[in-house]
């Protein structure tokens, strides 16, 4: 009978899932960076699934007394001036953060939007990496002529300037609402994480485990999913966070620039967009524009962090090390 | 009696880092005579590389010297800094790697290498230059239109010998050798090994020969040590080594080499795995695997003690401590 | 364990080998697309394995050994040339049955355990796969005794415990014992191992060799052991094929190739071996010079320029495998049956 290796002396592991989500959690809480960044984006996901515990107001309705808008208007006129009573500034406590133009809530339409720009940036995140592993796998696994043909359609995406393309689409489809928006922002932003995991397959693509697998019979889509992809979750949660990043500026963006705001759906970008075009920073309610602004760097600093923090756990030498010191050898 | 070239007492290497501790090379004494051929054998994970570049002060962080001295030309090299390393280093001792591809610049010509090596140590004259790189590539018989060539450009055997040559550009009195042949196949690797030898013989230089393949170095090395979970287990002459080999670990070693001359025997290896250096076990650290191993083993840590002209680490030669466990 | 040199015990073979290969051929195409360079990996290469049969190729890099591994399992497709299995010809096996039908009769052991399985599994996932790709009639209870008794089988116990691993916590030998493992879920016949040994310890490779001696004798599994260390073939094979820059060049019973090589190449092979129980002289002069990189060769001996005994004839015509004595070929023109060459001195 075949000799018999003795095992190594190490305590068995407990279920595959529960050791992992014990690592991920350990890690986490160890790392400020990490911590910061998940309450940060616990806190706007807590404000998305429960807006009636922040505001009971409503978003879309003016929330100022009729009295007090006539009264605004008697005192304009009996001062001579034209009269303007919308975007009341802030005031305790029935409108924190004062009025919009039309005499909206500001905190509440800020909690509304919070729910839409959550999910909307989360989808359209979530879309991007799907493609991007699809495409870039399928390449690094397909070799030849697949991986000349996605690796050129990769290249058209990356080269296309994506600002402009996502103004002219914008425009277009301006009447397609969140899910034109969604559609536009995913294709002009999946071909740059398809590059790198391209990269990061062919690099797994040499692995014998492959060719095991392939020997054994399995099928191209059975490896390139059950096989490769497991070994490359750390890049693809790292894609999926750095898009995120990405996608909640660039939204911001192209809504304040103006493209993208329909009908109903609120988001913190119109409600920017909304704000500078009532002239808000210049003359009305200032927290009616920078509510939303800092809602959007608060949502972007949390996957940034996250970000940085996943970077650090997932590659040991990013951390910082806390080596002891030893005496100095003897002379 | 001359002194020794090299001596190593008490050498300690250790890696710390915020998640491991552990000591690679544990107490580690070794003596070289000039001239002397020594092998250090030893399987994945013993700590032989480590200890070669501990020598060669070649560690980077997070391992370090902890412990011990390394006498070299009347000097510690554990206290030395880096710039009196850099006077000793390629003039007096020399270390060639394990592949020729990491150690040589893949995009200089070997003649513009041999050259920065020598400008690096004050020769300028480019006609000394020359000369010096044709007599040592035509030491290890490469001719000297390669002086042109770049590493891709040679064969594996000729790379590994290119590396010997920049070795021995200053001619110096011991070359560190990091399982320079482990590249090469079984009949390269044999033609290397009798030219490192030629060479030794007529230059006169000691070698310390780091390698897990023990029959390997056999016609070769003076001495051997075998290394385990970074100790040193026995220190004999290869001859008496082989002949008759006195650890239990060298004699399992021995013995798992399939033979391709004379009667077939049946191999039993050494079941079992190296322990985890993070947690060595307490007493002898081969006791875990030893079919030899008897109550005291497991306890009590025998000392690397002489029995003849051999030094053994065992306690089926020595006695108990005497001192409590 | 008791000398298991008695191979007259094993049951005589089966008249039919269980896998032959005729004239196996692979060029692979060299440079950019217009170039028409041709690296000649396989030529002509003739095999045949029967039960019970250990059966050892030898060579060095740029042999060709790999790719012939390789064309065997069928991950690359010959240029020319016929393999087959139990006679049925390999290259009329299109639909995804037969595929399967031939990835269950030979299946692989790979020679690198640290990236020959899969790092983010449990260790049983490729066995597991095996199963369920190969044997359909095993339900999920079956599949999981059949496991265990698998891991058992190759020496990995208590198998429960075992099971549970993942790739890290295993040693290389360990993880090529699952390798084997894997590769008997199958039920196969022959198991292709490409260097299972290379990559182990010294100390270690003794059990997985005495495992594929086990498995040959209790088992009755062919193997076909491909190894640039002619001393472990001595160990486990019955016969041994000699390869060089991609021919085969000297072929016959383990013993009888060992104690009288004719090919210069297996002279030069078995001379560089290095004995520790023994002195042997290892002459440099054959040694000097490295296997070619056949590209688009003429005819003639691909070993001519490093042989000793090389003459006019063997720059010429490509030597052709010769029986030298029963059971024993060699391709050199100068060797001949009646004297055994002379080993280097």
């Amino acid at each position: 009978m075949a000799a018999i290796d003795t095992t190594l002396t190490r305590k068995p592991p407990s279920s595959s899932s529960h050791q992992a989500v014990a690592r991920v959690s350990k890690a986490i809480l160890r790392n400020r960076k990490a911590t910061l960044g998940l309450v940060m984006f616990l806190i706007l996901l807590f404000v998305a699934l429960f807006p009636d515990l922040i505001t009971s107001k409503p978003w879309n309705e003016s929330v100022v007394p009729p009295a007090v808008i006539a009264q605004c208007q008697q005192d304009a006129v009996a001062a001579g001036k034209v009269p303007n009573c919308s975007q009341f500034p802030p005031t305790w406590p029935d409108y924190p953060l004062g009025t919009t133009q039309l005499n909206y809530d500001v905190l509440s339409q800020l909690v509304h939007a919070t729910g839409v720009t959550l999910f909307t940036t989360l989808l359209i995140s979530l879309l991007v990496t799907a493609i991007s592993v699809v495409v870039g796998v399928t390449a690094a696994y397909a070799g030849g002529r697949g991986d000349l043909g996605l690796s050129f359609t990769t290249d058209v995406f990356l080269v296309i300037p994506a600002l402009p393309l996502l103004i002219v689409l914008s425009t277009y489809l301006a009447s397609g609402g969140i899910a034109a928006i969604v559609f536009v922002m995913t294709i002009t932003s999946w071909a740059f994480g398809a590059r790198q995991l391209r990269a990061q397959g062919m690099s797994i693509r040499s692995k014998e485990f492959l060719e095991a697998a392939r020997v054994r019979g399995e099928r191209s889509w059975y490896v390139i999913f059950a096989e490769i992809l497991p070994n490359m979750l750390p890049l693809i949660v790292a894609a999926f966070l750095g898009t995120s990043v990405y996608v909640v500026a660039t939204m911001a963006g192209l809504q304040f620039l103006g493209f993208g705001n329909v009908g109903d759906t609120l988001t913190w970008g119109t409600m920017i967009y909304q704000s500078q075009q009532s002239m808000a920073l210049e003359s009305g309610n200032i927290w009616w524009l920078l509510s939303p602004i800092i809602a959007v760097a608060f949502l972007g600093t949390s996957f940034a962090l996250l970000n940085y923090a996943f970077d650090e756990i997932a590659n040991p030498a990013l951390r910082k090390s806390n080596r002891r010191r030893r005496a100095q050898p003897a002379a | 009696m001359p002194s020794p070239l090299l001596e190593v007492r008490g050498l300690c290497v250790d890696y710390v880092t915020e998640t491991m501790d552990v000591r690679a090379v544990d107490h580690v004494d070794l003596s070289l005579e000039p001239g002397e051929f020594l092998a250090i054998v030893g399987e994945s994970g013993c700590g032989k590389s480590t200890l070669l570049f501990a020598i060669a002060r070649l560690l980077s962080p997070p391992a370090e010297i902890s412990a011990g001295s390394v006498m070299f030309a009347g000097r510690n090299l554990v206290a030395l800094d880096e710039e009196e390393l850099r006077a000793l280093r390629w003039s007096d001792y020399s270390v060639v790697m394990q592949s020729a591809m990491n150690a040589l610049n893949p995009t200089l010509s070997l003649a513009a290498q041999f050259r920065d090596t020598m400008e690096a140590h004050g020769t300028v004259s480019s006609a000394e230059i020359r000369a010096r790189s044709i007599e040592v590539l035509r030491l290890v018989g490469i001719d000297e239109l390669h002086l042109a060539s770049y590493p891709h450009q040679l064969s594996g055997g000729m790379r590994q010998r290119a590396m010997i040559a920049m070795a021995l550009l200053f001619t110096p009195d011991l070359v560190i050798m990091d399982e320079p042949t482990s590249a090469l196949d079984v009949v390269g690797q044999r033609s290397l090994m009798t030219q490192i030898k030629e060479l030794q013989q007529r230059l006169g230089f000691a070698v310390i020969f780091v390698t897990h393949d023990m029959s390997l170095v056999s016609h070769y090395s003076d001495r051997l040590a075998v290394m385990y979970a970074g100790q040193l287990v026995e220190v004999a002459s290869t001859e008496s080594l082989f002949a008759e080999p006195l650890h239990p670990y060298s004699r399992g070693l021995l013995d798992a080499f399939p033979s391709i001359r004379g009667p077939r025997r049946a191999l039993t290896g050494i079941p079992g795995s190296p322990p985890d250096l993070g947690h060595p076990p307490p007493g002898c650290r081969f006791q875990p695997r030893c079919p030899m191993a008897m109550e005291v083993c497991a306890t009590a840590s025998p000392d690397l003690a002489p029995v003849g002209q051999s030094l053994v680490q065992c306690f089926l030669y020595q006695t108990e401590p005497a001192r409590a466990v | 364990m008791a000398e298991s040199g008695a191979r007259a015990d094993t049951p005589a073979p089966a008249d039919e080998p269980l896998l032959q290969t005729v004239d196996l051929t692979k060029h692979f195409h060299l440079g950019g697309l217009l170039s028409k360079q041709l690296l000649h990996a396989v030529d002509g290469v003739n095999i045949t394995i029967r039960e019970r049969e250990i059966l050892a190729l030898v060579g060095e890099s740029g042999s060709g050994k790999s790719t012939v591994a390789r064309l065997l399992a069928m991950v690359y497709r010959p240029t020319s040339g016929q393999i087959t299995f139990r006679g049925r010809s390999v290259h009329d096996l299109r639909s995804r049955k037969d595929l399967l039908w031939y990835r269950r009769q030979v299946p692989m052991v790979f020679q690198d355990p640290y990236s020959s399985i899969n790092p983010v599994f449990r260790v049983s996932h490729g066995v597991m796969r095996n199963l369920q790709l190969h044997r359909p009639e095993l339900d999920r209870v079956g599949r999981d005794a059949e496991v265990e008794r698998l891991f058992e089988a190759v020496g990995l116990t208590p198998a429960r415990e075992m099971l549970d691993k993942f790739p890290y916590e295993m040693s290389g030998g360990q993880r090529q014992r699952v390798g084997f493992a894997a590769a008997l879920a199958v039920q196969p016949r022959l198991i292709l191992a490409d260097e299972p040994v290379s990559m182990l310890d010294v100390s270690i490779r003794a059990g997985i060799l005495n495992l594929m001696i086990d498995l040959r004798d209790r088992l009755g599994v062919s193997m076909f052991y491909i190894t640039h260390d002619i001393a472990s073939a001595r160990y486990v094979a019955d016969r041994i094929m000699v390869m060089y820059a991609g021919h085969v060049v000297e072929t016959g019973p383990v013993e009888d190739v060992l104690a009288g090589p004719r090919h210069p190449y297996t002279q030069l092979l078995l001379a560089a071996v290095p004995d520790p129980r023994q002195k042997t002289s290892f002459s440099t002069s054959a040694a000097i010079g490295e296997p070619p990189k056949v590209v688009d060769p003429a005819p003639g001996c691909r070993f001519r320029l490093r042989c000793p005994l090389a003459v006019e004839v063997c720059a010429r015509e490509t030597p052709l495998l010769r029986p030298m004595a029963p059971a024993h070929q060699a391709a050199c023109h100068v060797a001949s049956p009646n004297t055994a060459l002379a080993s280097e001195g």
